[in-house]
């Protein structure tokens, strides 16, 4: 990752067991981005752990990114989880509060939250270089074996769209002190307020403590582009975006046009590592725009 | 206060016919605040029950009593255990906390609750209650302004902010729920306090709250 633009991508796990749609979706991105987000029941819709299918997606060729989120699992299951996942060989975590379980589809479920994002992102570093659990225990099976701490590379969101805008860079401090070592950012489609949240960013050198990646989501139609506007909490897409889309022969590929300018704006923008894309259930359309954006070939 | 709201009718009703002669029992403290299960609402319930029993050609006879408080042993006194003894059942409209422990004091008698319980909150308006408090066991709302983020959040966040913050409401509910953290955000400013939300706060200890086990709380120095 050291000096080049870095691009990472996202591969939502199937809602059943299916492991053929795994390879699928793996042989899409293979190759086309340096490594992939694997979800943890993204919008509290129940899929296959993000454990799993990343394990299934390493074999695959993948280097996979899972996620935590705070909304499912407790320190104990978060902790067993973490030294699970690296055993397995899997070396990226990113940590998320998680979307309420409200929006998904078990909306009479507890929820958990025994921590929030910013605990969860310390509690991680705080197994990886101080070597303990939450509760101070040393990561060692007993006085006479090894430590063996999970040596994970930490990541956590970042929305420089959300409210209050003021305090959104103080959060991200927040999450960088915490020990964050990688940002992914909420999709952007406005770019002025992107450009903005940057330069605080810079202002306070945080972008020189963790990478940060922006985030990009082609948008596929005008029905796409409202309903992210409309119903995607912190999300806001520009109006002249939509007339783009609304005045276009073939909105998709217009959709496409945008997202290669957005990346070629984000490259120019100081302070950002690279670009996260996620193209939610269209991971085909990936490698086409990753290449028309001239980032291939990816580095191995 | 505690803040309950009545169960739906046909769900009352159907535990009140399955008795000839029912005690619907008020409390006077909480639930007469959150007009829920005060002397009133017992009045208005009873003659419900009454005319549902009328129309439908069920036989229920509904006694109406309301004590202070449920949640108090002086309360249930002579006159309360005398109508309570002369019942078939008991419909309790006091609180979670009322019906059971007039259930305690009443071993023999299946005490019905006419109420869900809810939360513990306050009266933002005349007509509308709202949650505070989650009984957390440790308070610590003066570092967050006096607004508690454990029962005010969504997701209990100590560290907010979550990315479902708009418009200061919380996406889970934007037409009733404000985002707690913009609340606090605000809160602080105010009080030129801001720069102690950029302190991370420490993973909290829930052995305190209601994941530590039932719990209790004993005064040595006032027992008998």
């Amino acid at each position: 990752m050291a000096g080049e633009f870095a691009v990472t991508g996202e591969l939502g796990p199937p809602k059943s067991a299916d492991v053929e749609i795994i390879e699928r979706k793996a042989g899409y991105l293979k190759g086309v981005v340096d490594a992939v987000n694997i979800t943890d029941n993204q919008t509290a819709i129940v899929r296959m752990s993000s454990i799993g299918a990343g394990l299934l997606a390493m074999k695959h060729g993948l280097e996979p990114v899972i996620q935590i989120t705070c909304r499912d699992r407790n320190r104990l299951a978060i902790q067993a989880d973490v030294l699970g996942a690296y055993a397995l060989g899997l070396r990226n975590v990113l940590c998320l509060s998680g979307d309420h379980q409200c929006f998904g589809n078990h909306p009479t479920s507890k929820n958990v939250f025994d921590m929030d994002s910013i605990q969860l992102i310390g509690m991680l570093k705080g197994m990886r270089d101080d070597k303990v659990f939450a509760c101070g225990d040393e990561i060692r099976n007993t006085k006479k074996q090894p430590v063996v701490e999970p040596r994970v590379f930490i990541g956590a969101a970042a929305n420089p769209f959300g409210d209050p805008f003021a305090f959104r860079v103080i959060r991200l401090a927040k999450k960088v002190n915490a020990g964050a070592d990688f940002i992914q950012t909420q999709c952007i489609y406005d770019m002025d307020r992107f450009k903005q949240w940057m330069e605080q960013v810079r202002n306070k050198g945080l972008h020189e403590r963790v990478f940060i990646l922006a985030g990009i989501t082609p948008l596929k139609s005008v029905r796409m582009a409202e309903y992210m506007r409309d119903n995607v909490a912190g999300l806001t897409v520009p109006d002249h975006l939509i007339e783009r889309l609304q005045n276009a022969e073939d909105p998709k590929e217009e959709g496409q046009k945008i997202a290669i300018e957005q990346i070629q704006e984000i490259r120019e923008t100081p302070g950002v590592s690279g670009v996260h894309i996620m193209a939610i259930e269209a991971e085909k359309t990936v490698a086409g725009l990753v290449e028309k954006a001239g980032l291939l070939p990816r580095p191995e | 206060m505690i803040v309950a709201e009545q169960k739906p009718f046909d769900e009352i009703y159907e535990r009140a016919k399955r008795h000839r002669k029912i005690l619907l029992m008020g409390c006077g403290t909480c639930v007469t605040v959150c007009m829920a299960g005060g002397e009133k609402e017992v009045g208005i319930l009873a003659s419900q029950i009454r005319l549902a029993a009328r129309e439908r050609g069920d036989d229920i006879t509904v006694e109406e009593h309301t004590i202070t408080r449920q949640c108090d042993a002086e309360f249930f006194d002579e006159a309360t255990a005398r109508k309570v003894a002369e019942a078939d059942a008991v419909i309790s409209m006091g609180c979670g906390v009322g019906v059971q422990f007039c259930a305690e004091r009443f071993p023999d008698k299946t005490v019905y609750p006419a109420l869900n319980t809810k939360f513990y909150g306050a009266t933002v308006e005349q007509g509308v209650w709202s949650e505070r408090c989650a009984g957390c066991g440790e308070c610590i709302v003066d570092q967050f302004g006096g607004i508690c983020p454990i029962a005010r959040c969504s997701k209990s966040l100590l560290n907010g902010p979550c990315g479902g913050s708009s418009d200061g409401k919380c996406e889970v509910d934007p037409e009733h729920i404000d985002c707690a953290w913009q609340l606090i955000y605000e809160r602080m400013e105010k009080l030129g306090r801001l720069d102690e939300l950029e302190e991370n706060k420490p993973l909290k200890d829930w052995a305190h709250h209601r994941d530590g086990g039932p719990r209790t709380v004993t005064r040595e120095d006032v027992k008998l």
